[in-house]
């Protein structure tokens, strides 16, 4: 055909020939397009960067499809990603999502569907039910999960040891605060605990939701009235505040979840509660100083176990935007199948895998005797759940993250002024004054009091 | 020629006129390219946020978008940290603009003078100016104000006190700081051009009559310098409104809103809430204030640039 279009203009295409060259350029340009290109956005945490590093197995595989990354900080990530499927920009086919987008985005009708489009051999019923529920939203799943986490305590067992302090089982916060107390000693550069204290929704209000769960503390109650200035939050708020000025380390306020990592693995913390993925980074000697004196326990409880540690997720999902769904679908299933973690298992070591997806996982041998956090890990994001976070009963889901559109931005304006009490600019009374009243002019924006 | 042009002739004048608009009709054509562009570039983008600024739109809540009225305006101007982000942009602009040209004047009268090392102690100088806003901010971050690690508690704690926690304490002025250290050699340069021009044989006259390094200065150096200091102040004020990236990577605005300014607060409505609506209102906020300060700059230099 295309011959035949030729031969009428080969006179004219004689005479110009470096036309007829760059006819050609064009139409190999065009023939290539048969290649499908596949655009993924991810965040720059390590588990991802392997992920990019072995998708050359994918593409083995799957020569006909490319894979074009954007890998960016997760802060810079959502802003991109939300913009693009908000505004149906279709610039991404892959996304990375949490379990605030999945269930929300899956809602607004922005992601594919997936349960019926996914392979006989991926086994759906292998994902850890709270982490499938995360990322579902009527019953329809959304999202396929990449890695997963919850909260535990990390502490120092030799520390302990030498103080005369023995971690219990399950660790109340009564005894962090006496062990903190014990730990304590910032001439020697070792503080007693360290925690999240820098704003934000996925920052420290991940953790301070934790601690006001346990308190017996709610976001909203069922009318969505917000809860912050309720007796509950003022005492874990102040325990948490008072818990750091007196025995956290320096430019708390600023410690996100990279910064207390830092501190902890360099042996400046006595104890530490945050996201179960630190294990791995913090048992592996060569990037942990204290590797071989890390001790694991639970998240610790105040007044009920309900919410006591939180459940976060990364999942893929694709856009409904997405002009190759197929080869899209095609390649979350491939990172987040049994054969992927089999994969960087074989390449990077079992306590490299990417944790808290599967049921598979934790039936490996293998990985259980590799990583002793491994079962602490499983029965903490087990013990999680998201759909009845709290004690007293509450209109939403989410234990951290409440899965509501406007939680990003009544928990980056909460968590600014418990910041503010944190370093003393203002009391806790009026930082959680302040807050309510900060949540009630969102909910009046967004609309979604009763 | 000569004669003609010394005794009025309304003809003459009357031709030359005649003949600029005719040349000016027929050159239209000509710039209306560059007029378009500049047309697109600035107006478009205005009309669109005062449009959005009318409008009910947040991405994260597209089934209520619509006319809104004053709704955007009526929300940004309740919001506690409005007049706080205002205050706070004027005091960043007021004090980088203090301390770059204070010390500015002061340096650059020092770099003037003949001194061992002259030309390397000037290199050292401007190179702040090289290094990228984020790149500065991350280095004052992590390395100078750090309260564990940083330099600044390094000496504290060599001198027996204990170390500042510079972005909880201190944050619009740790912002200053980092600000001014990147500035400063840009006051410094232009300043230190305008002394280098200054005439010798007046500063020599000057010194025959008897003044002093201080008289010196107020009388003689001061007076030459104003214009630059005019155009520094214009161009550092108009930088200085909107910074964003050393905020953005030490403080994120806080603790509480101490170190929000307006384009931090913009920045928090369009991209951390997803309210076009309201960063739009915002954004008609600030240009407002952007032009208020340029009016008010440009009256009080006006003076000084025409001299």
């Amino acid at each position: 055909m295309r011959i035949g279009v030729h031969r009428r203009y080969s006179g004219l295409m004689i005479r110009f020939l470096p036309f007829r060259s760059l006819l050609y350029i064009l139409l190999a340009v065009v023939e290539m397009r048969g290649q499908t290109t596949l655009t993924i956005a991810t965040v720059n945490n390590g588990d991802m960067i392997v992920m990019q590093k072995l998708s050359k197995e994918f593409q083995r595989e799957n020569a006909d499809i490319k894979l074009e990354w954007v890998v960016l900080e997760e802060k810079i990530l959502r802003e991109r990603t939300t913009t693009d499927a908000a505004t149906h920009g279709a610039q991404f086919d892959v996304v990375t999502i949490g379990p605030l987008e999945a269930p929300i985005w899956g809602q607004r009708g922005w992601l594919t569907p997936l349960n019926d489009k996914l392979s006989a051999g991926y086994d759906l019923g292998d994902l850890l039910k709270p982490i499938r529920d995360g990322a579902s939203y009527g019953g329809k799943l959304y999202a396929l999960p990449f890695y997963a986490e919850s909260s535990l305590t990390y502490y120092r067992k030799d520390l302990f040891q030498k103080a005369g302090l023995t971690m219990p089982a399950k660790p109340t916060y009564d005894d962090i605060a006496r062990f903190a107390k014990a730990l304590n000693d910032p001439a020697k550069g070792l503080y007693g605990i360290c925690l999240r204290g820098k704003p934000g929704w996925g920052e420290n209000m991940a953790y301070i939701s934790t601690i006001s769960n346990t308190f017996g503390g709610r976001w909203f109650d069922q009318n969505w009235t917000p809860q912050l200035d309720s007796p509950e939050w003022h005492v874990a708020v102040s325990f948490y505040v008072n818990l750091l000025q007196k025995y956290g380390p320096p430019g708390v306020s600023s410690n996100g979840f990279n910064e207390s990592l830092t501190l902890f693995e360099n042996g400046r913390c006595g104890m530490w509660i945050d996201a179960t993925v630190a294990a791995g980074t913090l048992y592996d000697a060569r990037q942990s100083k204290v590797a071989g004196t890390v001790g694991f326990a639970p998240a610790p409880i105040a007044v009920t176990p309900h919410g006591a540690q939180w459940l976060w997720f990364w999942a893929l999902a694709v856009p409904s935007s997405s002009k190759n769904p197929a080869a899209a679908l095609k390649f979350i299933e491939w990172a987040t199948s049994k054969d992927y973690i089999r994969l960087v298992a074989q390449t990077n070591g079992w306590a490299a895998v990417p944790p808290g997806t599967r049921e598979s996982t934790y039936r490996e041998p293998e990985y259980l005797a590799s990583a002793p956090f491994a079962q602490l890990t499983y029965s903490s994001i087990m013990a999680a759940d998201p759909l009845h976070p709290t004690a007293k009963p509450v209109p939403y889901t989410g234990i951290q993250c409440i899965v509501i559109p406007a939680f990003p931005t009544i928990g980056d304006q909460v968590g600014q002024l418990i910041a503010a009490a944190l370093v003393g600019n203002i009391s806790v009374d009026r930082a959680l004054k302040d807050a309510q009243a900060a949540t009630q002019r969102v909910q009046r924006r967004s609309g979604f009091t009763n | 020629m000569v004669d003609r042009l010394i005794t009025y002739d309304p003809a003459v004048y009357e031709a030359i006129g005649r003949k600029t608009w005719r040349k000016r009709l027929a050159t239209i054509s000509l710039k209306m390219p560059s007029i378009a562009v500049l047309f697109v570039w600035s107006v478009i983008p205005l009309l669109m946020t005062l449009w959005f600024s009318f409008q009910r739109y947040n991405l994260m809540d597209p089934g209520r978008k619509g006319f809104d009225g004053l709704g955007n305006y009526r929300y940004l101007l309740s919001d506690p940290s409005l007049i706080l982000s205002i205050w706070n942009t004027v005091l960043l602009v007021g004090a980088v603009l203090a301390i770059t040209i204070g010390l500015g004047t002061l340096l650059a009268v020092l770099f003037d003078q003949e001194f061992f090392g002259r030309g390397i102690a000037r290199v050292l100088a401007l190179a702040p100016f090289f290094v990228m806003p984020t790149v500065n901010a991350l280095v004052w971050k992590n390395m100078m104000m750090h309260p564990d690690n940083g330099f600044i508690a390094f000496l504290m704690r060599g001198i027996g006190l204990r170390p500042i926690d510079w972005f909880a304490v201190a944050p619009l002025a740790s912002i200053v700081i980092i600000v001014s250290w990147q500035w400063l050699p840009f006051a410094l340069l232009t300043l230190l051009t305008a002394i280098q021009s200054l005439d010798s044989e007046r500063k020599e006259a000057a010194r025959m009559d008897g003044a002093g390094s201080i008289a010196m200065f107020f009388h003689i150096i001061w007076p030459h310098l104003r214009q630059a200091v005019a155009a520094v102040t214009m161009i550092e004020t108009i930088f200085f409104l909107g910074i964003f990236a050393e905020i953005y990577v030490t403080t994120s605005g806080g603790p509480g809103f101490a170190s929000t300014n307006l384009s931090f607060l913009i920045y928090r409505y369009a991209l951390l809430e997803y309210d076009v609506g309201a960063a739009s209102a915002g954004g008609v906020v600030a240009i407002v204030l952007a032009n208020v300060l340029a009016l008010f700059l440009i009256r009080s230099f006006a003076r000084n640039l025409d001299a």
